[in-house]
C-alpha cells in the first residue's frame, strides 16, 4: 500500500477512523472463522455514504484491494482481509433512515443489525423475517453479501427475497441503484437485486438497502420433540413435508448440539438423541388448525417426548437453546470447524447415516445443529488444535461431508457462503462454464479484481490459513488446558 | 486466563451489548477485540503498552458476560489481566503516587476521612481508580457527612426471621453513612437482626480492581474473623464490593485459606437479593403515586445477574409504579476514573441514559450502587434536572416505615 495512497486515505478520515497500527488492525484479522487470519495493511470506518464512495473510488485508482466488513460473523472467512488490502467497515453506519408501516418498508444503511430492524417495526405490527442465528448482531451488508438465510426461511425465503431495492457504489466506482422501494418495480428488466445479493462482496458495496417487511404472524405454535434415533427426527421432517404442511420453521439438534446448549443457557431439554423443533405460525385459525394435523405427524414419527410451548416464555426458551447452539459448542471442544451444506430434504435420514459413519471414519465427534425444513446441514466438527494434524484431519471430514452433500444432489453451502473456505469446493458444484460466466461478470464489474480479492473463485492467492499448534503459553509450561 | 481466551470463539454475540462498542464502533474496544489483544499480548505478538488504551477503556461493566454463548468469563480474564500486568507496568510518577494513596487510604475510613477534609486528596486519587469505585469521590463535598455509626446489633422488630451482618464498605461508608444505615433500618424493620461488627473493615475490592493483589489479600483476610458464625448473610450495599468479593476465587487461588476465602464469599449477598429472597413483610408503601425508574448496576446486573431482584421488591410497594427505559442494560458511565482518564465516553454514556430515563418520565430515580448514583446526580444536574436518584436501601426504608 503506497504512501500515496494512505494520504490521500488522510484527507478523507480523521485519525480515528484511519487505522494503520498493529494494534488497532489485529483485531479486524478473522471474521468469526478463526482458522484464516490475516493483517489488513489498514481500516477504515466510514461514517456517511459519501466516505464509502470516496474510498472506493480510490481503492480503484490505486489498484488497492478492499474487503468490506459487517460485524465480522462470517463463518466462511467471507470478511476475512487481504494482506496489503483495506478494510472498509461498515458498522458505525447504523441508522434505520426510513420505516414506513403503510408501505410495510424499511430503509437502512448497511451496518445495520438485523435485528435493529424488526425492533424497530415491532410497535407498528411488522417484522423482517430472515433470521439467521447471528441475528442479534450480524449486518444487513453482511446479510445480502451472503444471501444469509435463517431458522424461519423455510417458508419465507432467504435474505433475497426480502430485499426490494439498494443504492451500491460497485468496485469500480460507480453508484447506482438497483431495484426500488415497490415490490411492484422489481419485475421490470434484469434482477439487478438478485444479481448482487449473494455475490459476497465481490461486486462493491451496498450502501443504502430497502428491505420488506412483514405483518407478524398473529399466532404461533411451537413444538419440541425428542427422539432417541437422529435419524428417525430426519425422517419426521420428511414425513412433515411430505403432508404438504408449510411450518415457518424445522430445525433438528442432536445429542452434542444439545448438551452444548443445555451448558450454554439451561433450555431444559429433554435428555434424547435428537430434537426436532417445529413451528407453525400465521392466522389463528389455520394455525390451530394446522397444529392438529401436525401433532399427528409427530405422534406417529416414534418421538418419545414431545412438548408444546404454551407461552411466549416457554417458546423463546427452545429458541434460545437453538440460536446460541453454535457458540455454546465452544465449550466442548477447543476448536471447532461449522460446516454449511444442503441435501434435499427427502435424503435427510441418509445424510445424517452417513456422517454418522465419516465421524466413525475419522476419529473425530460432529455436532449437528440444521435447518432441517430446508435440508440445510450445520454439522460441527470439533477436533483439538493442539493435537498435530488435527485440524487437516478436520478440514478433510468437512471436505467429505460437502462431497457427500453434492452426491445427495444437495449444494456446498446453504446460507454461509463459499468466502475463503470452501472456494475451491466451488468446481464440485459448478461446471466450468458457469464458473466462466461468474468470473465474466464480475470482470465487467470489477475490472481490476479489487472487490473482495481471492475469495469465492477457486485458485487465487493461498489463504493465509494459520495453524492451530500448541498455544505458546502452553509449550512454554506456564497454561494448560483442562 | 487461556480458557477465557480458548473459549471465545470471535463469534461477535458479545458486541451489541458492549457500551464502548456501541460508543466508538471499533473492534479495538469490542469485548472480542480485547480478547485479541490481551491473547496477543500474552503470547508476545504484541506489547502491553500497546494495548492498554483499549484495556483501559474497558469499563469492566460485564455486560459481554451474559450475553456469550461460549461462556467466556471475562471478567476473569480482566482481573487477572490486570493483576498480570500491574506488576509490570510503568506509570508515569504522578500516577503511581495516586495509587499509592489509593492503596494506603481508601480502604480505611478514618483515614480517609482525614486525609479527604485535609483537601485535595480527590484529584489525585481519582486518576488511579477504577470505574466502581472512583465515582465515589465524586461524591466528595466540601464537607464530609457526620458518621453515623449503626449498633453493634440492631435488634429485629418484630418476629425474628433472619441473623445478618453489614459488610460497612470503605469510601461509601465515609461518603454516604446514610446508605448502610437505611439497609439496617429496612432490614430490621422487616425482622431482621442486624450485626455491624466493629472490626469488620474494607473487603479488598477496591484494591483487587486496581490490580493491588497483595493488599487485597490482606484486607480481605483481617475481615475473616470478624463476622459472628451464626448469621444467614453477609449483606453489602455497594455493587462494587459484592462482586470483588465473588472474585475471592481467583485472588486467593493458590493461597493457604483459599476455603476460608470462598466460605466467607458464600456468605456475601447483595441488599436487594436478600431482602427480595426473605420477602418483604412491611410495605406501608407511599401516600401518593410515585413514578420510579430503576438503574441496574452493572457489578449487579451483569457480574452478578440479578436482575429481577430489587424490581420484584419495588414492585410490592403500594402506589409504586415502575417504569421501563430502553436500553436498560447499558452501563451508565459511571464516573471516576473513567470521567477523567476517558471524559468523552463517560458523559455520552451518562447522556444518553439520563435521556432514556428521562423519556420515562419517572419522579424518582432508584438505584443498587454509589456509583451509579453519583454518575446519575451529576448528569442530572448537567442537565438541569432536579430529579432525586436514591439508594434502594432508603426507598425501602422510607416505603416501609410509611413516611412520604
Ligand atoms: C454463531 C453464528 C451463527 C450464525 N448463524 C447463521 C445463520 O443461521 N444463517 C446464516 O445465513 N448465517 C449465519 N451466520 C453467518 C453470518 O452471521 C452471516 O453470514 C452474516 O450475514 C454475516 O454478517 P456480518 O455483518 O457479520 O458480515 P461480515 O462477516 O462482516 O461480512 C460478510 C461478507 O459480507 C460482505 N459485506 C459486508 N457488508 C457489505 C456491504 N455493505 N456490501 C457488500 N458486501 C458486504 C463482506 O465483504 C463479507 O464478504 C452465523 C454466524 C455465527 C458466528
Ligand atoms: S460472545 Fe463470547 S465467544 Fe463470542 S466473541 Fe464475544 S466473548 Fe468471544
Ligand atoms: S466489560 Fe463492558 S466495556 Fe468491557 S468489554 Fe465487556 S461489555 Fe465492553
Amino acid at each position: 500500500m503506497n504512501r500515496a495512497f494512505i494520504a490521500a486515505l488522510e484527507s478523507i478520515y480523521p485519525p480515528q477512523r484511519l487505522l494503520t497500527r498493529d494494534v488497532e488492525l489485529l483485531p479486524y484479522e478473522s471474521d468469526a472463522l478463526t482458522a484464516f487470519q490475516t493483517k489488513p495493511a489498514a481500516a477504515v470506518l466510514p461514517d456517511s455514504d459519501d466516505e464509502i464512495i470516496a474510498t472506493v473510488r480510490l481503492c480503484h485508482e490505486h489498484a488497492v484491494p478492499f474487503v468490506a466488513r459487517g460485524s465480522g460473523t462470517s463463518l466462511s472467512g467471507g470478511s476475512l482481509p487481504i494482506a496489503d488490502g483495506l478494510i472498509i467497515g461498515l458498522n458505525r453506519l447504523n441508522r434505520i433512515k426510513k420505516l414506513d408501516p403503510q408501505q410495510r418498508i424499511a430503509v437502512v444503511e448497511p451496518g445495520v443489525i438485523n435485528l435493529s430492524i424488526t425492533e424497530a417495526a415491532q410497535p407498528y405490527g411488522l417484522y423482517y423475517a430472515p433470521d439467521p442465528s447471528s441475528q442479534s448482531i450480524c449486518t444487513i451488508g453482511g446479510n445480502i453479501a451472503f444471501n444469509s438465510g435463517g431458522a424461519h426461511c423455510l417458508k419465507y425465503g432467504m435474505t433475497s427475497n426480502h430485499v426490494l431495492g439498494m443504492k451500491v457504489v460497485l468496485a469500480d466506482g460507480t453508484v447506482t441503484q438497483f431495484g426500488s422501494e415497490s415490490i411492484e418495480g422489481v419485475g421490470i428488466g434484469p434482477d439487478l437485486v438478485g444479481l448482487f445479493v449473494g455475490s459476497e462482496g465481490l461486486f462493491g458495496i451496498a450502501l443504502e438497502i430497502t428491505v420488506r417487511l412483514m405483518p407478524q404472524p398473529e399466532l404461533y405454535r411451537t413444538v419440541l420433540a425428542a427422539y432417541d434415533d437422529l435419524g428417525r427426527a430426519g425422517d419426521a421432517v420428511s414425513m412433515v413435508v411430505a403432508s404438504g404442511l408449510l411450518p415457518g420453521a424445522m430445525e433438528i439438534m442432536d445429542r452434542l448440539a444439545i448438551k452444548a446448549a443445555e451448558a450454554s443457557v439451561k433450555a431444559g431439554y429433554p435428555d434424547a438423541e435428537a430434537l426436532l423443533i417445529v413451528e407453525l405460525e400465521g392466522e389463528t385459525l389455520q394455525v390451530n388448525a394446522e397444529f392438529e394435523q401436525l401433532r399427528g405427524i409427530i405422534e406417529a414419527s416414534g418421538a418419545f417426548e414431545i412438548r408444546v410451548a404454551n407461552s411466549e416464555e416457554e417458546r423463546a426458551r427452545i429458541w434460545k437453546g437453538r440460536k446460541g447452539a453454535f457458540s455454546a459448542v465452544g465449550r466442548l471442544s477447543p476448536d471447532y470447524i461449522v460446516q454449511d451444506g444442503v441435501v434435499p430434504r427427502s435424503r435427510l435420514g441418509e445424510a445424517l447415516v452417513e456422517i454418522g459413519a465419516l465421524k466413525e471414519k475419522y476419529g473425530l465427534d460432529v455436532a449437528n445443529v440444521f435447518h432441517a425444513g430446508d435440508g440445510n446441514l450445520h454439522p460441527l466438527i470439533l477436533y483439538d488444535g493442539r493435537a498435530a494434524g488435527a485440524l487437516e484431519k478436520a478440514e478433510a471430514l468437512a471436505g467429505e461431508i460437502l462431497a457427500l452433500c453434492v452426491n445427495l444432489g444437495g449444494s456446498i453451502t446453504g446460507e454461509h457462503g463459499i468466502g475463503m473456505e470452501k472456494r475451491d469446493y466451488m468446481p464440485a458444484m459448478f461446471s466450468e462454464e458457469e464458473l466462466d460466466i461468474m468470473q465474466a461478470l464480475r470482470r465487467a464489474i470489477d475490472p481490476l479484481e479489487i472487490a473482495n480479492r481471492g475469495k469465492m473463485f477457486p485458485g487465487g492467492e493461498a489463504p493465509a490459513l494459520k495453524q492451530h499448534g500448541m498455544h505458546p503459553l502452553e509449550k512454554a509450561g506456564v497454561i494448560s488446558r483442562e | 486466563m487461556a480458557t477465557a481466551i480458548e473459549k471465545c470463539v470471535h463469534c461477535g454475540f458479545c458486541l451489541p451489548a458492549c457500551p464502548t462498542y456501541s460508543l466508538l464502533g471499533e473492534e479495538m474496544d469490542s469485548p472480542r477485540g480485547r480478547i485479541y489483544l490481551m491473547k496477543n499480548v500474552l503470547e508476545e505478538t504484541l506489547s502491553a503498552a500497546d494495548a492498554q488504551p483499549y484495556i483501559d477503556r474497558c469499563l469492566g461493566c460485564m455486560a459481554c458476560v451474559p450475553a456469550c454463548p461460549s461462556g467466556v468469563e471475562y471478567g476473569d480474564l480482566l482481573v487477572s489481566y490486570r493483576m498480570l500486568q500491574e506488576r509490570e507496568r510503568q506509570r508515569p510518577p504522578l500516577d503511581a503516587l495516586a495509587r499509592r494513596l489509593v492503596i494506603e487510604t481508601l480502604p480505611y475510613p478514618k483515614r480517609f476521612r482525614l486525609a479527604a477534609q485535609t483537601g485535595r486528596i480527590g484529584k489525585a486519587l481519582r486518576g488511579a481508580l477504577p470505574e466502581a469505585f472512583a465515582s465515589m469521590l465524586n461524591l466528595l463535598p466540601e464537607k464530609l457527612p457526620s458518621p453515623l455509626p449503626a449498633p453493634p446489633v440492631l435488634p429485629a422488630r418484630g418476629e425474628l426471621r433472619a441473623k445478618v451482618a453489614l459488610l460497612p464498605g470503605c469510601v461509601q461508608q465515609a461518603l454516604a453513612p446514610e446508605i448502610n444505615y437505611a439497609a439496617a433500618q429496612a432490614l430490621a424493620a422487616n425482622g431482621v437482626e442486624v450485626h455491624s461488627p466493629p472490626k469488620a473493615g474494607c473487603c479488598g475490592s477496591i484494591l483487587l480492581h486496581v490490580g493491588a493483589e497483595q493488599q487485597a489479600i490482606e484486607l480481605a483476610r483481617r475481615n475473616f474473623g470478624q463476622f459472628p458464625d451464626d448469621i444467614d448473610a453477609i449483606i453489602t450495599t455497594a455493587a462494587g464490593c459484592g462482586s470483588g468479593i465473588h472474585d475471592y476465587e481467583l485472588l486467593f487461588k493458590d493461597q493457604p485459606d483459599a476455603d476460608r476465602a470462598a466460605a466467607f464469599a458464600r456468605k456475601v449477598t447483595d441488599f436487594s437479593a436478600f431482602l427480595s429472597s426473605l420477602g418483604m413483610r412491611e410495605r406501608t408503601g407511599f401516600a401518593h403515586e410515585r413514578r420510579v425508574v430503576y438503574q441496574d448496576a452493572c457489578h449487579l446486573l451483569h457480574a452478578q445477574g440479578q436482575q429481577s431482584e430489587a424490581r420484584a421488591l419495588l414492585m410490592q410497594i403500594p402506589n409504586l409504579r415502575l417504569l421501563p427505559i430502553a436500553d436498560a442494560g447499558m452501563c451508565c458511565g459511571s464516573a471516576g476514573a473513567y470521567n477523567i482518564d476517558q471524559p468523552a465516553i463517560a458523559a455520552e454514556l451518562g447522556r444518553r441514559k439520563v435521556a432514556s430515563i428521562l423519556a420515562a418520565e419517572p419522579d424518582l430515580v432508584v438505584s443498587g450502587n454509589i456509583g451509579c448514583i453519583t454518575q446519575l446526580r451529576q448528569q442530572l444536574k448537567s442537565t438541569g434536572n432536579p430529579l432525586p436518584v436514591r439508594h434502594i436501601a432508603e426507598v425501602l426504608w422510607e416505603a416501609c416505615a410509611g413516611s412520604e
